[in-house]
């Protein structure tokens, strides 16, 4: 589903190599998780993949199923079908929650040359899946995560991702914030949307988010390269002697 | 007191057109009970002649096409395009086409809880309530600074509404300003009167003329409401000019929002003094302008005199394609005004190296136990706002025109009436989809 290749990024503004040479393939049907020390390049490989501005890649290629990513704009990835649930979900006062998500559904369609979705519909399938995360008629009126608390907020991103239905789902520390009541919830959303079809790539620091969405394959990140992979042990391995030994056994 | 008024500077090229402009006005209505506040206003002006472009208040707006003898002509809009404003709303129509009543057009002018009458069938009657306020808040509102237009505008306004609520106004007057001809050169004053907790909902919109020049007289009295909303039209070639003054007395409310949106010139003032205690006073405003040959200026006077006294500016402009804003706000504190709050915010959101936003915020304060702040910013769109629409997969100019809305929200805020705040927002959506590339 994704596949990236040999990836070298820098900044943009400053010369500074934050990846250094990803090689990592994403399944459909796998969880992957992808761990690692603050400053490994974690968030950097979310942002590149989702087209975020102020990256430049250097080296190397990703693609997802098979059409190659990189020079798309943001939002033609998005159509494409990758999907990024942000560690911080940005406010945009004055526009509905309700209004962004129908116009980012019928957007994506519109991109894919699909039929818009009528607004009879739309209402019928948003409210069907704000109710199973516990998002109230209320969270859906207001602006765009405007005085939404953390654990809305990342709620709120379950919903966008259950509603845009993506091939390939990238978790940016969705569990940064949140309570372990809140954490089910969201996991519970995450596991929901679990299918054949669907890749997720979820980047953690904790293994107790691997507790609730659990993964076929645990990479360790450091320094812009993945320097380990293996099974859903090796997050208890993290977890239990952090991640000194991994990093020393490689060096 | 220490407020001296800002005197205006003695210029030849000042004296000459206010000569010439009041040569083509003629001589003031001297009948009926409006007659001696029209005189003193004529006398205002004359001391004061009509402003100049190295006045302190007019350095960033260009006053030469307000104030020369005739109106630049102003093509007219055709607004077929979209549905009339406010339409959904149950409403008492007043219509004016290029400054005159038009009774056909027109609701009766009869509502329960308020009492309304033409301006220009007071030259008819020598008694009548208006005449103890027409003239009367525009002249307390030349000190300390002079506003030429507003006194040119009492001296010979041709026609206008006097509103007295006396109780909760059943729905909103909506004062409608069509532009039927494209030299018309309009003066309305309107004089509205909220009486003790009265409630009253005055809707704006409309071009007007091809230069407007509109005066509003607004007295709260003890526990009044009054409301405000404005749209100012269209039509590209537009010039307006617009004061506002507004008299407060205890735990009065006054909340006036302005949408404009093109216009090669709008001045808008507003002038609120906070007399009473506990009152509370909230003026906003969102303009968006596409070009060069947009102008907007928001000019505000606010004066606190009374004790908890809570004040509000919030301006956004959204400018592009060499557009300029204006924004000159300024908050006094009179001595003894404790516990004033005011608050002061103007941005504007520069969509190109073009445009510019000229701020001049100012706050005096005679007073040690009061809170205000104040703002200015200019800025480009918010990229991480723009990122996170276009990660769900909103095209970039779409996604840039919610951007700009969000920008404009905490304006739109202001309106506490949902259903008209509505109809804003989605005249806002459809200037900016319209212009979508």
């Amino acid at each position: 589903m994704l596949e990236i290749k040999n990836l070298h990024v820098k900044l943009e503004e400053e010369d500074k190599q934050i990846l250094k040479g990803v090689d990592l393939t994403v399944e459909a049907g796998k969880v992957h998780a992808i761990m690692g020390p603050n400053g490994s390049g974690k968030s950097t490989l979310s942002y590149v993949l989702s087209g975020r501005d102020g990256y430049e890649v250097t080296e190397g290629a990703a693609s997802l199923g098979g059409e190659d990513i990189l020079d798309m704009e943001a939002e033609e990835r998005a159509a494409a079908g990758l999907f990024l649930a942000f560690q911080y979900p940005v406010e945009i006062p004055g526009v509905g929650n309700m209004t962004f998500l129908r116009t980012a559904v019928n957007a994506q369609r519109k991109a894919r040359g699909e039929e818009e979705m009528s607004a009879a519909e739309f209402l019928k399938v948003v409210r069907e899946k704000a109710k199973s995360l516990k998002i109230d008629a209320d969270m859906l009126k207001r602006p765009v995560n405007v005085g939404f608390s953390g654990g809305e907020k990342k709620r709120n991103e379950i919903l966008q991702m259950a509603m845009l239905e993506p091939k390939m789902c990238i978790l940016d520390e969705t569990d940064s914030g949140l309570d372990v009541d809140a954490m089910k919830l969201v996991a519970e959303g995450v596991n929901a949307l679990r299918d054949a079809g669907r890749g997720f790539l979820v980047i953690t620091h904790y293994q107790r988010l691997l507790d609730h969405i659990k993964p076929d394959v645990v990479h360790i990140m450091a320094d812009g390269r993945i320097v380990k992979t293996g099974g859903p042990e090796l997050a208890l391995e993290v977890e239990n002697n952090g991640y000194a030994d991994i990093l020393a056994e490689m060096a | 007191m220490r407020f001296a008024p800002v005197l205006t500077k003695p210029s030849a090229k000042r004296d000459a057109d206010t000569a010439a402009r009041l040569d083509v006005l003629g001589d003031i209505d001297a009948t009926g009970c409006l007659a001696e506040a029209r005189k003193t206003a004529l006398a205002r002006l004359t001391e004061m002649g009509l402003p100049h472009p190295r006045d302190e208040y007019w350095r960033y707006t260009k006053p030469d096409t307000l104030v020369q003898p005739q109106a630049p002509a102003a093509a007219l809009h055709d607004a077929s395009d979209e549905a009339p404003l406010y339409d959904g709303i149950d409403r008492l129509k007043v219509v004016f086409v290029d400054g005159v009543f038009d009774p056909a057009q027109s609701d009766s002018l009869e509502m329960a809880g308020i009492e309304l009458c033409r301006l220009a069938e007071l030259s008819d009657t020598d008694i009548h309530w208006s005449r103890d306020l027409y003239g009367v808040l525009e002249a307390d509102g030349q000190v300390p600074v002079p506003r030429p237009l507003a006194a040119l505008n009492t001296a010979y306004a041709s026609d206008g509404i006097a509103i007295r609520a006396t109780d909760k106004a059943a729905r909103p007057v909506n004062l409608i300003y069509l532009h039927e001809n494209t030299a018309s050169d309009a003066m309305l004053h309107h004089v509205i009167k909220v009486e003790a907790g009265a409630e009253l909902t005055v809707l704006e919109n409309g071009p007007a003329a091809a230069r407007f020049n509109a005066c509003m007289e607004v007295d709260v009295a003890e526990g009044g409401a009054f409301h405000h909303v404005r749209a100012q039209g269209r039509d590209r070639e537009r010039r307006t000019v617009t004061h506002i003054f507004t008299r407060l007395a205890d735990e009065a409310t006054f909340k006036s929002f302005t949408l404009t949106a093109n216009g090669v010139l709008t001045r808008n003032e507003a002038i609120m003094d906070l007399q009473g205690n506990d009152c509370v006073a909230h003026v906003a405003g969102a303009s968006l302008g596409d070009g060069g040959d947009f102008h907007h200026d928001d000019t505000v006077f606010v004066t606190h005199g009374g004790l908890n006294g809570e004040s509000r500016q919030v301006f956004k402009k959204v400018l592009r394609n060499g557009a300029t804003g204006v924004f000159q706000g300024k908050i006094l504190v009179k001595e003894g005004a404790q516990k004033t709050d005011g608050y002061q915010i103007s941005q504007s959101l520069l969509l190109d190296d073009d445009s510019q936003f000229l701020a001049k915020p100012e706050l005096e304060i005679y007073a040690d136990d009061v809170a205000c702040s104040h703002g200015s910013t200019s800025g480009a769109i918010d990229e991480e706002g723009l990122f996170y629409l276009r990660s769900r997969g909103v095209p970039l100019a779409e996604a840039t025109d919610l951007m700009t809305l969000a920008f404009l929200a905490e304006a739109i805020e202001e309106i506490d009436n949902a259903e008209i705040a509505e109809d804003i927002t989605s005249r806002l959506g459809a200037w900016l989809e319209r212009r979508r590339g």
